[in-house]
């Protein structure tokens, strides 16, 4: 692992003003404190990073294909479902199954971040009563781990796009500014979740079935166009416009303006709202898992 | 320089039993305006430390005395900054190093080398840092080749021994410890006690919190003694240690 050299000098120097503090309730409270966790959260890069590499490969050590496991299951279930619902919808299999890839290996990446962005801090528990780290460093992880586990789930919409010859073209180049409008609100959703999952142990079961439901709710399995004059079920739904920011890149087609403004708002919207949230019971979140 | 420094610090730990942390009453609480739920929001909390006033300059190696549930961990939990004080301030200048646990983040499917980076990188070392160290902590294990391999597969003493020396092998400018780490087996103690004072040298303030007297006069110079969450006395160990005897008395009877 070659890990950020040129970071690790402003790391060092942020590190060293970390040394020196002073907390009492106030301070605790403060904006300052949240946005810090934050930013300096990204500053541990190379531990989270660390961390979620070795979270994925304690799941698979000893098997011999490792994590590849991820991508071989998604692509049997891309597979099949594809041949099954294409036929069903009587869809052509070479536009349904790049659509059903990609639908999966977005929700994959959401669902993954929500059900474990819930128990972030609640697995932690043993890292947090004990040192002081950034509790975004840990959200990070759960981010980071999810992506991970994208990128070999990525290998399925690979093999796909070389079996049916798709090319997308410069349409992919807005997978930049995209994927960062998804990592973004990953961050603050997995954050959002865990403080609250950390004080109210039913969130987690919550957030769970109402993921159930917004999967069959998602044009992941079905495609818009089926919903004929209902669109607007579509349109309202936020997932559908965040599964679209993977979906529409690689497919080839350009993102639309409403998914843009959906995204970005949501995006900007929900930073603000976590932070303000953060910072009352950033503090009490290591009482709350102790 | 490394400073230390508690301002009538308290303490207030909530105490969530059973169903009290469900959203359920949250809300009920809400829909009801706060008369229905009323029990469950009267929230019950402990005051783990009280008005605690302390202050450490370099050089000091402090015992912290007292006897169970006396709020010794929490406090080197706040002065950890892992909780963050509900009264009162604590101002602190120097990398701190907590040795709780010597086996956190240990992960036991990852080879030997491996944790070494993984604990390194936790005790606030870089990868490189983490790694450079390899070496030196290989020969104190005497763990050799055992270190490619998966610490599963180790006995319990070596998994200790490995532990051990990744968590002392910092430099920590304030060191804060909940009683000595453990090392194993009675031919490697010997070895541990001198890594472990070095490290003490290393450290400007070290923190120690311990129900052996004879450590506490062994390796500190001052001594705290905390009762039900509030500091009785603080100076000189020996001082210190008959004042905690004098406690002693009613609880014997």
């Amino acid at each position: 692992m070659s890990q950020s050299n040129a970071a690790s000098g402003l790391q060092a120097r942020l590190q060293a003003a970390r040394h020196s503090d002073v907390s009492s309730l106030a301070g605790s409270r403060s904006m300052a404190a949240a946005v810090g966790d934050v930013v300096q959260g990204l500053l541990y890069a190379p531990l989270w990073f660390t961390m979620a590499w070795q979270d994925i490969r304690q799941r698979y050590r000893r098997s011999t294909i490792g994590p590849f496991w991820l991508t071989l299951s998604m692509g049997i279930l891309v597979g099949t479902l594809g041949f099954l619902y294409g036929a069903l919808f009587q869809l052509p299999i070479d536009n349904y199954l790049p659509f059903l890839a990609l639908g999966f290996l977005a929700w994959g990446f959401i669902s993954g971040v929500i059900n474990e962005g819930g128990t972030v801090f609640i697995e932690a528990e043993t890292y947090v009563k004990q040192i002081k780290l950034p509790l975004s460093t840990f959200v990070y992880r759960i981010v980071c781990r999810n992506m991970i586990i994208f990128a070999h789930n990525s290998v399925v919409y690979i093999v796909v796009m070389i079996w049916f010859g798709i090319w997308p073209g410069v349409a992919a180049f807005q997978l930049i500014p995209s994927l960062a409008l998804l990592l973004a609100t990953s961050v603050w959703g997995a954050l959002l979740l865990g403080t609250l999952c950390a004080r109210f142990r039913d969130v987690p079961q919550i957030a769970a079935s109402f993921l159930q439901v917004a999967f069959f709710l998602t044009p992941i399995i079905w495609t818009p166009e089926l919903i004929g004059d209902r669109i607007i079920f579509v349109e309202v739904n936020p997932f559908y416009h965040f599964v679209e920011l993977v979906r529409a890149p690689l497919l080839g087609q350009s993102i639309t303006g409403l998914t843009w403004l959906v995204t970005l708002a949501i995006t900007i919207g929900g930073w603000l709202g976590t932070l303000l949230f953060f910072r009352l019971f950033r503090a009490r979140i290591a009482y709350w898992v102790s | 320089m490394a400073v230390l420094k508690l301002e009538n610090v308290g303490v207030d730990f909530p105490i969530y039993g059973g169903g009290s942390r469900s959203l359920k009453k949250a809300v009920m609480r809400a829909a009801s305006g706060g008369r229905i739920g009323r029990d469950a929001e009267d929230r019950l909390t402990a005051r783990v430390l009280t008005d605690v006033s302390l202050s450490f300059q370099d050089g000091d190696r402090v015992g912290l005395i007292g006897r169970n549930g006396a709020g010794k961990t929490t406090l080197l939990r706040v002065l950890a900054g892992v909780f963050e004080p509900t009264q009162g301030r604590i101002t602190r200048h120097g990398r701190i190093s907590p040795l709780f646990d010597a086996m956190l983040g240990m992960d036991m499917e990852a080879t030997g080398y491996e944790n070494i980076v993984l604990r390194g990188m936790l005790l606030g070392l870089s990868a490189q840092k983490a790694r450079s160290h390899s070496e030196e902590i290989a020969e104190f294990t005497e763990l050799g080749e055992y270190l490619d391999m998966p610490v599963r597969t180790y006995s319990s003493g070596m998994v200790l021994r490995l532990a051990f020396a990744i968590s002392t092998c910092v430099d920590p400018e304030i060191l804060l410890m909940d009683e000595w780490l453990s090392v194993g087996d009675a031919h490697f103690i010997k070895k541990a006690e001198v890594r472990m004072l070095a490290l003490f040298q290393r450290s400007s303030i070290m923190v120690m919190a311990s129900h052996s007297e004879q450590l506490i006069r062994d390796v500190c110079n001052k001594a705290v003694l905390l009762h039900q969450g509030q500091v009785l006395t603080v100076g000189e160990v020996g001082q210190v240690l008959e004042a905690y005897h004098a406690l002693e008395v009613p609880g014997a009877a």
